[in-house]
């Protein structure tokens, strides 16, 4: 039965009795699902159910199954689910290499072995020998790179975004697009976006639903 | 499957306990002071006497013949200083908000604010005296004074020497809770809209701001009029004496040799919560007021008169900078007494310098300032660590917490220190917690932990939420984002909070020496003890010690979290 | 464990029980009292506000240590009354043994409440070693605390006499009558205070005053009787009433304590000022603390004087360390380093034929302070009052000046 994808099995949240958001549909691996519409329709209440921090009063049935597991009811860091916001919102009390090494699972052991990572993930961004580096130094790309670095090293399983390109500008916007949805497709991660942007939207190429 | 399940499955046993465990840690020992109190205040104390119910010590206290004044003198004190502060705060920060000058007044005020009330006293009452500083430097070539002249300045029976102390420790303290308040408020949002429909600025803003401010330093304001009301340190020191205000005599008859006072003294110790409350009542009366003509002026469309305005401004930021100077001339007073040899009228400077007050000191000095640092370090810590706890359940609960709690916190600061005490005392020996250090540390917990809540509360609150949620969907479990990105992040304002419930710590005298049962000296009861002796070159030295003692942990707060910065900056 | 309510309700009952004398040290049995004492650490109660008298308790302390092993701590009090509300607390609260107060510096009132209630340990004094070197009959202040007995419940450890400090440079002729203090004050308005009732030093010039002025002196050492209290203060209060307008500050404020008053000679705000020790002047200028023109002088009706005393709370926690004190304050060699005036200079309690040759000679080779006045010049010694009067005197003289305002 496992098979690979996010399942979105009638899930559906509400605020005092009144619905807000309701989704009934899969994912698979590599497929992106843009949720689009004006702020205040719910987008980022969606966001918040599928990484768990939905704040008590909204009431959620349904379920969330990513790869097999059923992650309903489990804590945010226990999902999987990496998470890009329109901020970078890198860890300012941490080094570049810190904030990488903070989304660094525990497997791998070792002062020595977690320096290797870091360092050949900053060489993937085409930031070698940044890792010393406060993040207040670095221009916006290379925030958001590190940003998606940092997420990625996080071994997720599923991707959300929330208005990820939206403070980036123009050009830039292009480039960490393609870098996202590029990485998404090659390690065959589903991807939920939620955006106003619609060239977000054609960029990403997948199922567009309206909320 | 499909039952319904909150979204967010937290694990909220382990932090359910903080606000239950804090809330007992401030209402139970001021809840059993006040029934210590009530109860002989109707004639119920076996050891004494009083057996059986009765009205008696109240028809007592009505036969002091002092008894009117000192009621009309603690009113007048309390809202007088109040109503004083409140003005100058409000002005200030009306007239200066946004502004480079602002932001250099609000780095002065912790360190004025860690000032200890009986150093302000001791300082200022130096400075206006007759033979004070001021009018040594003024004298003999202005005023003709070859000795002091005979000036009733200090304990005059109006109360002014002590509304002007005061107003030296309250200024500060709410001007940093207004300052506080103001981003809660929206204010630069607000003047920019009030300025663009061309108010101008102190009228913009107590039109449009003030109202949202006002909602936020209410309670600061309660606890400054009970304070000012019922202070006994800075009475003795600058109040009047014939009579003095209630407090003050509630003190001294419950230190009377005939036993049966004390009776009158919990009568009077009654009074001292009820007048109180209403002074409150009268204070809440008078915002209902204020508010309806607020509203009638906003209406009315006035924009502000530059002129007056400038005056206010200028007018309003020149008292408030008086005041700090008043309370730094002070503290460089006594710390000149600290060096003094003999120093007769009207010299301003010593004759001579001798370091003899010191070494006087200096082998009495170490035990009480072990053990100040060793109640207040230990007292800020556990204040600390649950306030901590609160607000983290707060945020994992995402439950803020009710008016009602709010109004808990400010209860030990409300409720007079006098009227509940002694009650505590009682309970002290009562449940053999008799004397010891960890009896006063949890005495000084009831003060010291609103003040830590109250400076860290509104941090860690304004901490953007999705850090934890980033650290979250990266793996990490609660307690590793506790730690490892929420502290660090917020160290500064965890140190600033940990330096003001150490500071308030310090500063205590009536529990230190109620509860310690008089064998935990602290620098400020040895203080105090010397203040009562008028020696003021030890008492300089105790109480130059002290503000060091103070200044310390504040400077870490600033200076650690730089270092901290920088190291991380150099790496890079 | 019993919540702490139901723990302070069970107190509340217990002490309403007689009050349980804990086990006492017996000080008939000597070396038990010093071999329970050792290693014990004595809480001693004692006014805390002038350094020099802490430092000597510091001496006492290290003493103590040295000879008994018994570890002293000086609880400094801003007001005796505080070491007695707690003495009472603790027994609201059924606490009769380990009490937190083992040795109080007391006298007078204090003294008289808590023995009054029998909160004190039972007699215990004439049974020290160094009670040998006290001649009551001869010294009745020693054993008499204003006209109580002691009972054996309070040890004696230093004399007390009013003492008028002045400054010579600016009064020539010390006014040595309550009449001419008056006019002198009249003349020099402001330049004369003494300490606010209930201060000790405020109670006393009252008392001081009185004692020159009553009809009949005796009767102050009988309780207060309310018929004749009218005719006997009558005269003083016509004598307060005339000279409160020419106190310091006009009588509307007044300094907390007798250290504050020499703080206001030092300052030049007053040139008289009321003493209880006649040698406080003399050390104070040896401090660099007080100008070294004031000088002492006494009335001519003679000056009242009484002892210092330490008592034994019923449930001190270290009786027999507490006792080993007692006895150690009584003794020649600590006896004469209170009385040296670069100590502290306080008078003896010893008396002199009863002291060897050797221990004699420590008082005879004490230096005389600047501003003292040798032994023969201190006149006669006035005996306290009934401590009824203070009570009556202080309620008068608050309802008269102190609430005036």
């Amino acid at each position: 039965m496992a098979e690979g994808g996010l399942i979105l099995d009638a899930l559906r949240v509400a605020l005092n009795g009144k619905t807000l958001v309701a989704l009934d549909t899969t994912l698979g691996p590599g497929e992106v699902l843009t949720v689009m519409g004006p702020s205040g329709a719910g987008k980022s209440t969606l966001l918040a159910a599928l990484i768990g921090q939905l704040p008590p009063a909204f009431r959620m049935s349904g379920r969330i199954i990513l790869n097999g597991r059923d992650i309903t009811a489990l804590p945010t860091e226990a999902r999987r689910m990496g998470l890009l916001f329109q901020d970078d919102v890198l860890f300012p009390h941490l080094s570049v290499g810190g904030n990488l090494a903070f989304g660094l699972p525990a497997h791998i052991r070792g002062r020595a072995a977690r320096m290797d990572r870091v360092r050949a993930a900053l060489a993937d961004i085409g930031l070698a020998g940044f890792e010393t580096r406060d993040p207040t130094t670095l221009s916006g790309g290379q925030r958001a790179r590190v940003a998606l670095m940092r997420m990625l090293l996080s071994e997720p399983e599923a991707l959300l975004l929330d208005e990820a390109f939206s403070k980036l500008d123009m050009g830039l916007r292009a480039q960490i697009r393609s870098l996202v949805f590029d990485t998404a497709r090659a390690r065959g991660l589903p991807v939920v976006q939620v955006t106003h942007d619609r060239a977000d939207a054609e960029a990403a190429g997948g199922r567009v639903v309206e909320v | 499957m499909g039952a319904m399940t909150t979204a967010a499955p937290v694990p909220r046993s382990l932090w359910a306990w903080a606000p239950a465990l804090t809330v007992a840690a401030l209402i139970g020992p001021v809840a059993a002071g006040l029934i210590g109190t009530l109860a002989p205040a109707l004639g119920l104390h076996p050891t004494l006497g009083g057996a059986g119910l009765s009205l008696e010590p109240f028809r007592a206290l009505m036969d002091w013949p002092g008894l009117g004044r000192a009621v009309w003198l603690s009113l007048w004190v309390g809202l007088a200083s109040t109503a004083l502060s409140l003005a100058i705060v409000i002005l200030i920060v009306a007239a200066w908000q946004g502004t480079r000058s602002l932001a250099r007044v609000e780095r002065l005020l912790s360190p004025l604010l860690s000032v200890p009330h009986a150093a302000a006293a001791l300082g200022l009452a130096f400075l206006i005296a007759p033979s004070g500083w001021i009018a040594r430097l003024i004298s003999p070539w202005a005023t003709g004074w070859d000795r002091p002249p005979d000036l009733l300045i200090l304990h005059d029976p109006g109360g002014l020497a002590l509304i002007a102390g005061l107003l030296t420790k309250e200024v500060p303290f709410l001007m940093l809770m207004t300052l506080a308040a103001l981003p809660q408020a929206d204010a630069a949002a607000r003047m920019r809209v009030a300025r663009a429909l061309g108010y101008g600025q102190v009228t913009g803003w107590l039109k449009t701001v003030l109202p949202a401010i006002y909602r936020q330093i209410r309670l600061p304001i309660y606890a400054v009029l009970a304070y000012a009301m019922s202070t006994v340190d800075m009475a003795v020191i600058l109040g009047p004496t014939t009579p003095p205000v209630l407090a003050v005599q509630v003190v001294a008859w419950m230190h009377d040799p005939d036993l049966s006072m004390r009776f009158q003294a919990a009568a009077g110790a009654v009074l001292q919560l009820a007048l109180v409350i209403g002074a409150l009542a009268l204070w809440r009366i008078c915002e209902m007021f204020g508010s309806a003509v607020l509203t009638r002026w906003r209406g009315s469309g006035g924009r502000g008169n530059p002129a007056l305005e400038r005056l206010i401004a200028r007018g309003a930021l020149g008292l408030g900078v008086a005041l700090a100077a008043m309370l730094i001339a002070g503290l460089a007073g006594l710390a000149a007494w600290s060096v003094a040899g003999l120093w007769s009228f009207p010299d301003p400077l010593p004759h001579s310098l001798t370091l003899r007050s010191w070494t006087r000191a200096a082998p009495g000095l170490a035990d009480p300032l072990r053990e100040t640092l060793i109640i207040g370090a230990v007292a800020a810590a556990v204040s600390l660590a649950l306030v901590i706890a609160c607000l983290e359940a707060e945020h994992r609960t995402g439950r803020t917490p009710s008016d009602a709690a709010r109004w808990l916190l400010y209860l030990p600061l409300i409720v007079p220190q006098v009227a509940f005490l002694t009650g505590l005392q009682t309970l002290a020996i009562g449940v053999g917690l008799d004397g010891g250090r960890a009896a006063v540390i949890a005495a000084h917990i009831v003060f010291v932990l609103p003040y830590v809540f109250l400076s860290l509360s509104d941090p860690w609150r304004a901490w953007d939420r999705r850090q934890a949620t980033v650290a979250h969907a990266l793996g990490a479990g609660p307690l590793r984002v506790l730690w490892a990105v929420r502290l660090p992040m917020l160290l500064q304002p965890v140190l600033t909070a940990a330096a003001v419930g150490f500071a308030v710590s310090v500063g205590q005298y009536l529990p230190t020496l109620l509860v310690g049962a008089g064998r935990i000296e602290t620098l400020t009861t040895e203080a105090v003890a010397l203040s009562s002796g008028g020696d003021r070159r030890i008492v300089g030295v105790y109480t130059l010690v002290q503000f060091v003692v103070l200044v310390i942990p504040f400077a870490a707060a600033l200076l650690v979290p730089r270092l901290v910065q920088r190291r991380r900056a150099d790496n890079g | 464990m019993p919540s702490p309510l139901a723990r302070l309700a069970a107190a509340a009952l217990i002490a309403a029980a007689p009050v349980a004398q804990a086990q006492s040290p017996d000080p008939a049995d000597w070396s038990g009292v010093l071999e329970e004492a050792r290693g014990q650490t004595v809480f001693w109660h004692a006014w805390g506000g002038s350094p020099t008298v802490n430092d000597f308790i510091a001496w006492v302390g290290d003493e103590v240590q040295d000879r008994y092993g018994v570890t002293l701590e000086h609880v400094k009090l801003t007001d005796t009354g505080e070491a007695v509300s707690r003495v009472i607390a603790e027994h609201a609260a059924g606490q009769d043994t380990g009490g937190a107060v083992d040795l109080i510096w007391i006298n007078g009132e204090n003294f008289a409440a808590l023995q009054s209630r029998g909160l004190l340990q039972d007699p215990w004094v004439t049974e020290l070693p160094n009670w040998r070197f006290i001649d009551p009959e001869a010294n009745p202040a020693t054993v008499t605390d204003f006209t109580l007995p002691t009972n054996g419940q309070e040890a004696p450890w230093g004399l007390a006499q009013v003492v008028f400090p002045y400054d010579a440079a600016r009064v020539e002729t010390p006014p040595r009558s309550m009449a001419a203090l008056l006019d002198w004050a009249r003349e020099n308005p402001g330049r004369f205070a003494f300490p606010q009732p209930p201060d000790f030093l405020g109670h006393t010039f009252l008392k001081q005053a009185l004692s020159e002025l009553a009809p009949d002196p005796a009767a102050l050492q009988a309780p207060v009787d309310d018929a004749t209290y009218d005719a006997i203060t009558a005269p003083l209060w016509d004598f307060m009433d005339a000279l409160t307008p020419h106190l310091w500050r006009g009588g509307a404020a007044y300094p907390t304590s007798g250290p504050q008053l020499f703080q206001l000679m030092a300052d030049g705000e007053i040139d008289i000022a009321i003493s209880f020790s006649p040698n406080e002047a003399s050390n104070l200028i040896a401090n660099v603390t007080l100008q070294d023109s004031v000088r002492t002088f006494v009335m001519e009706a003679g000056s009242l004087g009484n002892a210092s005393f330490v008592a034994i709370p019923y449930n001190a926690n270290a009786a027999a360390g507490a006792m080993v004190v007692a006895d150690f304050l009584m003794s020649p060699e600590a006896q004469a380093e209170m009385a040296n005036p670069e100590v502290w200079g306080v008078g003896t309690v010893l008396a002199m034929d009863r002291l060897s040759a050797e221990d004699r000679a420590r008082f005879d080779d004490l230096p005389l302070g600047i501003a003292t006045l040798p032994a023969e010049a201190l006149g006669a010694i006035l005996p306290e009052p009934h401590p009824s009067w203070v009570e009556r005197l202080e309620a008068d003289w608050t309802a008269r000046y102190g609430t005036a305002q």
